[in-house]
């Protein structure tokens, strides 16, 4: 327990579904996925949206799935602009018209950022699995620009894509995108699964780190690159979500309050519900947020680590997902125990000649 | 990339805003993916980044609203605008 109040968070990630056309094997979606019976209302949200911006909360990233599935979305981005939250659609592009970006334009919302699961059309629509996709994410970059909404391009990287990290930036750069999210991929929850597909090489991570900064250089003032060098091959764990219950909380799409969206990969954690209680009490006082917020639930060497708060432990997904244990130290830290197992493990796993992917899918019937 | 002079003309890019937080009681900037909490000096560079202002205008009202040297300011003024372009926050 942090035993004090916490600051008031930044973001709001709202997972208004899980709904997607796309199946990606690194969804970052849980393994159990929601159908649209146990979504959130309209008028829920809506409260959610309002309790958010009373608590303080800056930004909001309407997520899923694909939240345009959802046809309150105009709807929500013009209530989110009246509570003078920033607005962020976090989408694949799929389902879109340009009726509909200029709606969401007009209703308000500042951002788009929208996902490319490669730059050559046959991979991309592999990785996704959905035919004639490419088109329309192409298509959805040139409406949102001639909405006037700004555009970042997200793309997942990992060892079936990285050697085209150039067409990538060329792609993001000719759709006028202002940044360009080198997004690793992470590995828990769907990813976990397509590990051995996934996990790149040690080449192919040093190739893309000289790429990246070389098109940084090159690009300046023109697009903005985020890359953070992937977990496996790193020596010192990033602060995951800029700190657990510090920045950030996630609702999911049946109203449940994570403090991240993979949280529920973690046994024992309770969450509330946003139709239970308000998010200021859950931000609070729930007891998932309060399980590693601060420093005092830190074993050895975090707790005497002089960089405790500042990488705030790691990744307590990962640490659960690589240790069998929640609490550990994030085996990613080079302090750990457990760091050398991961460094086997990644270099194994980029060995692996597993090329067939285990698609993100609805484990029972959907009702969509 | 083109420098910054004096002649530029600074504004905030697509997708920027700067408001202020009854909350925290502080001024916000807020852009894609990003949250920041400016310091004086930058907040009053920032407010009068109004796409209207050139950098010479703005080192103008700022070096006679703080009685400083003008040279000293032209520098910080340009540096961070410079920075901020870079970070796809202004556009010059």
């Amino acid at each position: 327990m942090s035993g004090t109040v916490p600051e008031p968070p930044l973001a709001l990630l709202a997972e208004l579904t899980h709904r997607c056309p796309l199946q990606c094997p690194y969804c970052s979606n849980p393994p159990a996925l929601l159908s649209s019976r146990d979504e959130l209302s309209t008028s829920d949200w809506k409260r959610v949206i309002d309790e958010a911006a009373a608590l303080g909360v800056l930004q909001i990233h309407f997520s899923g799935g694909e939240p345009m599935v959802r046809r309150d979305l105009e709807d929500l981005v013009g209530h989110a602009r009246a509570a003078g939250l920033y607005s962020n659609l976090i989408t694949s592009g799929v389902l879109s018209s340009a009726g509909r970006l200029e709606a969401l334009a007009r209703g308000g919302l500042d951002h788009v950022q929208l996902s490319f699961q490669d730059a050559e059309t046959g991979s991309a629509e592999r990785i996704g699995h959905l035919h004639g996709a490419q088109a329309k994410k192409l298509a959805f970059a040139r409406d949102a620009r001639e909405a006037g909404l700004p555009l970042t391009v997200n793309a997942v990287v990992h060892r079936q894509n990285l050697d085209r990290l150039e067409a990538i930036i060329d792609l993001a750069l000719s759709l006028e995108a202002g940044r360009l999210e080198i997004a690793h991929v992470q590995y828990y929850g769907w990813a976990l699964k397509n590990r051995d597909v996934l996990m790149p090489s040690r080449a192919q991570i040093e190739e893309a780190a000289k790429t990246v900064e070389e098109a940084r250089a090159r690009l300046k003032g023109r697009l903005v690159i985020d890359h953070v060098t992937p977990d496996y091959f790193a020596q010192r764990p990033k602060a995951c979500m800029g700190g657990w219950g510090r920045r950030f909380l996630n609702v999911a799409p049946d109203g449940q309050v994570l403090p991240c969206h993979a949280a529920q990969t973690i046994p024992g954690l309770i969450f509330d519900n946003v139709m239970d209680r308000t998010l200021a009490e859950i931000w609070r006082a729930s007891a998932a947020f309060e399980a590693f917020r601060g420093t005092a639930w830190m074993p050895e060497p975090c707790r005497s680590c002089d960089q405790r708060e500042i990488d705030w432990g790691g990744c307590r997904c990962q640490a659960l997902a690589l240790t069998g244990r929640a609490d550990n130290t994030d085996p990613v830290c080079k302090l750990s125990p457990d760091h050398k197992a991961i460094v086997q493990l990644a270099e194994t796993a980029s060995a692996s000649r597993s090329e067939s992917f285990r698609y993100r899918r609805y484990l029972r019937p959907a009702n969509s | 990339m083109t420098q910054v002079t004096e002649a530029t003309v600074p504004e905030f890019a697509t997708g920027v805003r700067l408001r202020y937080d009854e909350i925290r009681s502080c001024w916000i900037l807020l852009a894609p993916e990003r949250v920041m909490m400016p310091d004086e000096t930058a907040l009053e560079i920032l407010r009068r980044c109004d796409g209207r202002a050139s950098l010479g205008s703005i080192i103008d009202a700022l070096a006679a609203a703080y009685d400083a040297d003008r040279q000293v300011i032209a520098e910080d003024v340009c540096n961070m605008v410079e920075e901020l372009a870079g970070k796809g926050i202004l556009r010059r």
